[in-house]
């Protein structure tokens, strides 16, 4: 099975992690992430006004490619989940948005909300199924006591990301019970982190972590999984080293074996970024010297460096 | 008296917000993790809509301090939605020529190495056009 895959602006970057952990994963499951060529950043938020068309294009955008591969859209991170789960509503069903969106975007055929937008957990729980994780499960992570963080951006609206209970959910649970683990259920597991006003309300994002991190701690939990970028950042801030925050794709991918294949590679990508930005980027002032001589060969290899050195650059 | 009428148009039209569905039951109030830190409290501010005093929503504070976590949005009996009605006079101000909460020339000082991206394409996006 094939999936159009949204990884989004933190996955590339922040969150390699997140992404990494989950394609070995997928393919241990017998899926595969096809990554959306020259996708665009989501925004990160929903954009709330009714008369807000650009922001949405680039939702628009990658749910049409997946449109035209026939594919189901995955996203990992909340956040994009989020935007483009509730842009495909839209288009779905508010005419004038999907009209105005349309006459932007000058597709051959209008797109009209067609694709099926599935968070990860949902490949998990709908196609793969929790049972059939369980049985490819080689090193489940028995008596690991694990919190669930669900936060805002997977549940809310519940009527139009329809994931899972918005108030009592359970997916994260089952994922835990599924590679062996024992969820740890604490009440401010659907509360907000602060999300982005960590930017300039620091303190006020901070109490708000430090509720739920000591509500976790309290029930038990030895660490916490979250699925978003932000929301680990955040909590990272009050959590402290008594109470590691996982992506759940690092379990996941710790459960199935491959997480050390997983840690190889970006380690790898490290290593190469660590080289290239002692003083800044060197390879970019040794291209930009002048009375070089330039041979064919001189400019393939200056192609090549550029390509590591923007790959490095990613990682920063 | 006419600007400030077209102005509370305005914010019902770009939140698509209906305030007199309302019942005043307070639980947006009540669910809000934002609530101590607002001058005027979510279940406050269709009042001030309804009222056409559209200014005092734009002047206040609370507009910086919600954070669209969307629980009065889903818990609203109502279908109000509270957190539309914010965001729109978060617009009507920010897309105002060099209004808003958040300016480039900060970024460098609030920023530290783990800071995701996501954050700053998220307050971008929420707090200044």
């Amino acid at each position: 099975m094939k999936y159009s895959y949204y990884p989004g602006c933190t996955l590339r970057t922040k969150a390699q992690q997140l992404d990494a952990y989950a394609r070995a994963s997928a393919g241990v499951l017998g899926f595969e992430l096809e990554e959306i060529p020259e996708w665009q950043c989501c925004g990160g938020v929903y954009p709330l006004g009714s008369d807000e068309i650009a922001t949405k294009l680039s939702s628009v955008r990658a749910l049409n490619y997946a449109k035209e591969e026939g594919q189901d859209l995955v996203t990992l991170c909340s956040a994009c989940h989020h935007v483009i789960k509730r842009v495909n509503d839209d288009m779905k069903h508010v005419e004038d948005i999907r009209t105005r969106a349309n006459n932007y975007m000058q597709l051959s055929e209008p797109y009209a909300g067609e694709t099926k937008v599935l968070h990860f957990l949902e490949v998990l729980r709908d196609q793969v199924g929790f049972e059939v994780l369980k049985e490819k499960v080689v090193k489940p992570l028995t008596g690991k006591k694990i919190g669930a963080y669900y936060g805002c951006l997977l549940l809310r609206t519940s009527k139009i990301l329809a994931f899972d209970d918005p108030e009592n959910p359970r997916i994260l649970e089952d994922f835990i019970r599924a590679i062996g683990g024992e969820p740890v259920l604490y009440p401010y597991r659907n509360e907000c982190c602060g999300g982005y006003i960590s930017l300039k309300e620091k303190q006020m994002a901070k109490t708000m972590c430090d509720t739920i991190t000591e509500s976790a701690k309290g029930f038990g939990a030895e660490c916490l999984i979250t699925a978003c970028p932000l929301c680990m950042y955040n909590l990272n801030k009050s959590a402290g080293e008594e109470l590691p925050v996982f992506y759940f794709t690092q379990l996941l991918a710790e459960a199935l074996g491959v997480k050390e294949q997983v840690d190889a590679q970006l380690g790898k990508k490290a290593a190469v970024y660590l080289e290239q930005s002692g003083e800044g980027c060197k390879c970019q002032g040794k291209l930009n010297e002048p009375g070089e001589e330039r041979t064919g060969t001189q400019d393939r290899n200056k192609e090549e460096q550029k390509e590591t050195c923007e790959e490095g650059g990613r990682d920063s | 008296m006419n600007s400030k009428k077209s102005q509370a148009e305005m914010i019902q039209e770009i939140s698509g917000v209906n305030p007199l569905k309302c019942m005043k039951c307070g639980k947006c109030s009540a669910t809000c993790p934002s609530f101590d830190e607002m001058d005027i409290k979510p279940h406050q501010f269709v009042s001030y809509v309804i009222h056409e005093d559209v200014e005092a929503l734009m002047n206040s504070k609370s507009l910086w301090k919600c954070l669209s976590c969307f629980a009065c949005v889903e818990r609203c009996p109502r279908d109000v939605k509270p957190g539309k009605l914010i965001d729109a006079a978060r617009q009507m101000v920010v897309r105002q020529r060099g209004e808003g909460y958040l300016s480039p020339d900060e970024i460098p000082e609030l920023l530290d190495p783990e800071l995701p991206q996501q954050l700053l394409v998220s307050a971008f996006r929420r707090y200044r056009r």
